[in-house]
């Protein structure tokens, strides 16, 4: 377990000394700053609810598109090898590259506190969503960084990574948008499956443990299946 | 040191591997010599723990690789084939990393990286990114990269290939220079380099080996046979089957070119007799014309490609 510690760091530095993190990041805020703040003043309320509102629809793009080199590449070029005849195990390896992705999501979340403020100034805002809306922007990063990574793990073509992990995130996100085709006896289930759903509950200041509960499972299983993606490969 | 027993291992349907064993004495540098596709980088990755054995183990000094990979890979310096590293990183940077991983002291570590940068011969390229480094360099920072921890064991995967003649020498010098007190091995499909530098080679085809023992041995066996190629003007075949086919130490004739002005022959030679004086005598006492007359020493190279000769 102590190999987690240098694999997150050389991957984390990774990231900044490639010009991945940068372009990542500003395309991140030109989006969210744009489409928060074209309707902002015709609402008409201090608060970031339509900001946190799009973070689910944009997270399953940026996200995979963070986690999609994590494996994949390194199956490619064939350092995989080379890292794997280290002593390391396949639970440092996959908790090293899922905790870089985590904290890369951090600092991308960071220049946004730029909105909260923002938006102090112009009137009376409640801390209490907002921050009930990051805690939810980390836990949705997070279950999506695990199921990127999975999707980065099967394959290692990084296109076929990304996508995998934009058709996976994208349905978690707006499995309860389609919920009006379900039968009504369905539609408990598939909610519960939508992270939205589980996003927007957060979002709102109400930590519940079902929804903490969801992101955690989601979590958990894609970087289970990522460990067995690369059990598989021995 | 280590123990290979019945190695065997299969890719799908796939026989990569075929029962193999063999042991290797601590402090002995072996060659793993055999076609492409023989099974050496498949046996390589077994051992430095990145494949699973289908049947069969490897035991490392107490270690099986089935229960205590973690402690065979910490044993281990392992360099796959044509060094797959990453290429944004520094060289430096690089080290430092697997220096981190290798868990070694904060203190050490600079000193340790500084010698194995004197070692390699890559203190001048320390802050390059590792993708803008020839192929020599970075088969340097790969033998760097394996021998971070002092290994006991050092596993080399083709460690030579692709290298020009110059860095080929050089790679060899520092193999040596290891191998006089680590355990060694290499994989290799160039025999002259596992002649140079292996105190014991194992051959290996399609899977299974063929030959096993010490280099000196091998060759030796190989001194015993012998080729000599003539070419002579004015002659042909059959009469001089009848004049050198009875000489002591003769085998065989094969003729290798027949034309109106000229005849080739290789004979083949066979005990420690040398029949090169009687095939002179017999010559000169006829009107041909010796044109070509010289004797072939038996190189590894003839007998690998006996052994691994497709069948």
């Amino acid at each position: 377990m102590r190999q987690v510690l240098p694999i997150f760091r050389k991957e984390f530095r990774a990231y900044f000394v490639t010009p991945i993190a940068y372009i990542v990041i500003s395309i991140f805020l030109l989006v969210t700053g744009w489409f928060f703040f074209t309707t902002f003043f015709l609402f008409n309320q201090a608060n970031l609810r339509n900001f946190f509102g799009l973070l689910p629809i944009i997270f399953s793009f940026v996200i995979p598109a963070i986690t999609m080199r994590l494996i994949a590449e390194e199956l490619n070029v064939g350092t995989y090898e080379t890292l794997l005849t280290l002593p390391v195990t396949f639970l440092d390896v996959v908790l090293g590259k899922f905790l870089a992705c985590w904290g890369f999501i951090a600092a991308m979340l960071i220049p946004t506190a730029a909105y909260a403020f923002t938006v102090a100034m112009l009137g009376q805002i409640d801390w209490g969503p907002v921050a009930g809306g990051y805690i939810g922007a980390l836990l949705l990063g997070a279950a999506f960084s695990a199921v990127g990574l999975l999707a980065s793990a099967l394959t290692r073509n990084q296109i076929i990574a990304f996508i995998i992990g934009v058709a996976i995130c994208f349905s978690l996100t707006l499995i309860d948008k389609m919920l009006f085709f379900l039968p009504r006896y369905l539609l408990g289930i598939f909610a519960y499956l939508g992270a939205d759903f589980h996003f927007e509950n957060i979002a709102k200041g109400v930590i519940d443990s079902r929804d903490v509960l969801y992101f955690v499972s989601v979590s958990f299983i894609g970087l289970y299946g990522a460990h067995l993606a690369l059990q598989a490969k021995k | 040191m280590i123990h290979v027993d019945g190695l065997t291992k299969y890719y799908h349907d796939l026989c990569a591997v075929d029962q193999i064993s063999f042991a290797i004495q601590k402090g002995e540098i072996l060659g793993l010599l055999g076609p492409n596709g023989a099974g050496k980088t498949t046996i390589l990755r077994i051992l430095a723990g990145f494949l699973q054995p289908t049947a069969g183990t490897i035991r490392v000094k107490d270690y099986s690789i089935d229960a205590h990979f973690l402690e065979i890979k910490k044993l281990l310096g392992y360099l796959p084939e044509s060094a797959p590293l990453y290429h944004d990183m520094l060289v430096y940077d690089y080290l430092d990393y697997v220096a981190n991983i290798r868990e070694i002291d904060k203190r050490q570590k600079l000193p340790r990286i500084r010698r194995l940068a004197d070692l390699c011969g890559i203190n001048s390229v320390m802050h390059q990114p590792i993708g803008e480094l020839s192929k020599g360099y970075k088969q340097r920072v790969g033998l760097a990269h394996a021998m971070m921890n002092d290994p006991e064991i050092l596993v080399l995967d083709e460690p030579t290939s692709g290298l020009d003649p110059n860095q080929i020498v050089e790679i060899r010098e520092i193999i040596k220079k290891i191998g006089q007190e680590k355990t060694v091995i290499l994989s290799t499909h160039i025999l002259s380099e596992a002649e140079a530098t292996c105190d014991r080679i194992v051959i290996i085809n399609r899977g299974k080996i063929v030959a096993d023992d010490r280099t000196a041995n091998l060759k030796q066996t190989l001194s015993d046979k012998s080729r000599i190629d003539l070419t002579l003007q004015n002659a042909d075949f059959a009469s001089l089957q009848q004049k050198l086919g009875t000489i002591n130490g003769v085998d065989r004739l094969t003729p290798i070119e027949e034309t109106d002005h000229h005849l080739r022959v290789s004979i083949s030679c066979q005990g420690g007799v040398d029949p090169r004086a009687a095939i002179y005598r017999q010559i000169k006492s006829t009107d041909w014309i010796l044109l070509e007359f010289h004797q072939e020493t038996q190189t590894l190279e003839n007998i690998f490609r006996e052994l691994t000769k497709e069948s």
